[in-house]
């Protein structure tokens, strides 16, 4: 087992809280949360890999990079429509969010 | 022969001035109003005209045969047929028939239909069934007869249902039409077999091939058979006379013209100019007289109670026809003719005289209140005592010299039977004329107050086609039948019925006394109907209290009606409504609402998965994506 080994782990048993979070909370805010945390999952594994793996360093961190600014600008609109929701309806509860059934 | 100039121009106007005049009248007839029959008749006088002209041009060729080629109609491979006419002098026989009846039944409908509110529409439909019928008799292709068959056809519906607000009108229409489809069956499943042996449908090279032989005698009596069926449908012969005594519902003019003197003719016309066909096989021949013998007796004994004054000349023309193909089976092919010519003049007139009589009585038809019309419409009165002598047979009006040739033609020939049974058709037509005489215009007026303050005789216009009809009906006999057997008639038709052989006609002896059995039955006839209508009225009724089986049965029309309404009508009907309410209503829109319903099912039980919330979605994504994965891994693990 060498090192990248744990770091992917990690990784992947931060995409699973994230994942979880984002399908299971019923909190908007709480959900955007989670949504970061699988984003900063794929960051790391990434990130890791580039350490580890000769002639694979550049790319790794370049597409690191990307990540976090698309987050910030993911998280900017993402928290907008959150309190452009919540005055509509003075709640961040997602399971009253059903218009759409069919 | 190549035809000359004009006779090529006369043969091409005379069928397409009366189509002219049909288009125009149907698109203008309405603006003229009650001037609407100036156009279309004068269209038909024109054509009247040229067909006498056709007439005298076979009287002056007579062993000619005018042909002309007008255009390739159809061409599809090795098959032609081209629009071609021909005169002959059997059609020569037709034209004059066709033209000159065409014409007055068109003058009389002036005065007839005058204040109809169909009245351009009536004159339109008359001019179209001119253009057919002439179309019919000049063709000279199997096909192109079968078009003006067709066209005719089509008029005799549009003309009887022309009251069509009428219930039974349009039923009778109706009727007309789908019983002469079964015949038409015929006509083209032997159209099929002629073209299958010979490979042409054009006359001169049908027969050419019937005469080398090349049709094998066991098909020839398949397409005599199937072509007489056709004859069986317009002709109104037994078993599909029905469509017939309904017609009466039309107009009278139109009984006159299309169910008497020319369509009905249609069927004889196409057997007897088959005749090149026919004398090849003795059993088709048979079965012609025997089916006109069995339908002219079986219309006699019919026409005996009917009360209504039209179904009883209905009758008696069902009757006619069959008389017509006793003669063509028997091989009297001239006294046929001769009888087809003579009674669509004197058929003509009784039924034009009948129309005067119902506009007398305005409207009535039943005989039971008539009575006595003599001295009121005396010039109907008299031209109907032509016609009905005429169609009785006594000497020396038309119908006697025809319908005695006929008779002693299946006496000389050996048909004894026949002749009995023509004996007793005689007789029966000898009382049921004077009949309807009697009723109509001798003893009281039987009918209310008011329509008899209004009886009056028709106006010229109406009188004066009664009146020159009568002269045919009384003097043609005389003029081109006589002597038996070998008069004018029988010189003129030769050349188109070749193989005949003549036996000289003898007054006294064998021809004579022939001769005087007919007049003499005839006359018995018309002296019983006199007792039993003028004398002793009361017997009548008597008789029928007697026999109550054969009474009802002659006033049901032998219930022949009861029983297509059951076995084909019914039948049919039944078995549509079969295919309505189960195969199309279950089967065919279950097997659509089904597939319908099978989705809108299916679309119900997967109507929860949409539960609107954005996490249910993403979780399936999420499960997907995670299926996918499993299965690529297995897939490339493996």
């Amino acid at each position: 087992m060498n090192a990248l080994y744990w770091w992917l782990l990690l990784s992947f048993l931060l995409f699973c809280i994230g994942a979880f979070g984002v399908l299971a909370r019923r909190n908007v805010i709480l959900v955007v949360m989670s949504l970061e945390i699988m984003l900063n999952a794929v960051n790391l594994a990434l990130v890791a890999t580039a350490n580890f793996r000769a002639g694979a360093k550049g790319a790794g961190t370049l597409f690191a990079l990307f990540i976090i600014v698309l987050a910030a600008a993911e998280v900017t609109v993402g928290l907008a429509i959150v309190i452009a929701n919540y005055r509509n309806r003075r709640t961040v509860q997602t399971d009253t969010f059903d218009e759409l059934k069919g | 022969m190549e035809g000359t100039g004009y006779m090529k121009i006369a043969v091409a106007l005379i069928p397409l001035l009366p189509l002219l005049g049909f288009i125009v009248t149907l698109l203008f007839g309405k603006r003229w109003g009650k001037h609407a029959h100036i156009f279309p008749v004068a269209m038909v006088t024109i054509s009247a005209v040229l067909s006498v002209y056709g007439f005298e041009w076979a009287f002056r060729h007579q062993e000619e045969t005018f042909v002309w080629n007008a255009f390739t109609w159809i061409a599809a491979g090795q098959f032609t047929v081209p629009w071609g006419f021909q005169v002959d002098t059997l059609t020569g026989v037709m034209l004059l028939v066709v033209g000159v009846i065409g014409m007055l039944v068109h003058y009389y409908s002036i005065g007839y239909m005058h204040g109809d509110e169909g009245y351009y529409r009536f004159f339109a439909y008359l001019n179209l069934f001119m253009f057919a019928m002439f179309v019919l008799i000049l063709a000279d292709s199997y096909l192109l007869l079968f078009l003006g068959w067709e066209g005719v056809g089509l008029c005799s519906y549009l003309l009887i249902s022309f009251w069509f607000r009428k219930k039974s009108a349009s039923q009778a229409g109706k009727k007309a039409f789908i019983v002469n489809r079964v015949g038409d069956f015929g006509f083209t499943l032997a159209m099929f077999a002629i073209f299958v042996a010979t490979g042409t449908l054009q006359f001169t090279g049908v027969f050419e091939a019937a005469e080398k032989g090349e049709i094998a005698p066991s098909l020839m009596t398949w397409i005599c058979l199937l072509l007489f069926t056709g004859a069986i449908g317009k002709s109104a012969q037994f078993p599909l006379h029905v469509w017939l005594p309904d017609a009466m519902e039309g107009p009278t003019p139109v009984s006159a013209l299309i169910h008497a003197a020319t369509m009905v003719n249609a069927g004889v016309y196409m057997v007897a100019r088959s005749y090149p066909l026919f004398i090849q096989s003795d059993t088709a021949m048979t079965v012609v007289m025997v089916v006109g013998i069995f339908t002219s007796i079986f219309a006699a004994y019919i026409a005996i109670t009917q009360n209504d004054i039209k179904k009883v000349i209905a009758y008696s023309t069902i009757s006619s026809l069959g008389l017509m193909f006793v003669a063509l089976g028997a091989g009297a092919w001239v006294a046929g003719i001769f009888y087809l010519f003579a009674h669509g003049f004197f058929k003509g007139l009784m039924f034009l005289c009948s129309g005067s009589v119902i506009h007398a009585m305005g409207g009535e038809q039943d005989m039971r209140k008539m009575g006595g019309l003599r001295k009121k419409i005396p010039i109907t009165f008299w031209t109907m005592l032509i016609g009905a002598l005429s169609m009785v047979g006594v000497i020396p009006f038309a119908g006697f010299w025809a319908k005695d040739e006929i008779l002693g033609a299946t006496f000389i020939d050996g048909y004894y039977l026949v002749w009995a049974v023509g004996l007793l058709i005689v007789l029966l037509t000898g009382i049921y004329v004077f009949r309807l005489i009697f009723l109509t215009f001798f003893g009281e007026n039987r009918s209310d107050a008011e329509v008899q303050a209004h009886i009056h005789e028709s106006p010229p216009v109406m009188t004066v086609p009664l009146i020159l009809l009568s002269i045919p009906a009384l003097g043609l006999g005389l003029l081109v039948g006589v002597p038996p057997e070998s008069g004018w008639l029988h010189g003129f038709l030769e050349p188109v019925f070749f193989d005949l052989e003549h036996e000289p006609f003898t007054w006294i002896g064998e021809g004579g006394a022939l001769m005087g059995v007919s007049l003499v039955l005839a006359l018995v006839g018309i002296a019983i109907a006199w007792w039993l209508y003028m004398r002793q009225t009361d017997v009548p009724g008597r008789i029928a209290e007697r026999v109550p089986w054969a009474y009802k049965a002659s006033l049901n029309k032998v219930y022949m009606d009861d029983i297509y309404a059951v076995v084909p009508v019914g039948a049919t009907l039944g078995f549509a409504g079969w295919l309505w309410t189960f195969v199309d209503a279950k089967i065919i829109d279950g097997a659509v609402n089904g597939i319908a319903l099978l989705w809108g099912w299916i679309g119900d039980r997967l109507r929860p998965i949409q539960t609107g919330r954005v996490q249910n979605y993403a979780l399936y994504v999420f499960g997907g994506m995670i299926a996918l994965v499993v299965v690529l891994a297995w897939v490339w693990g493996s």
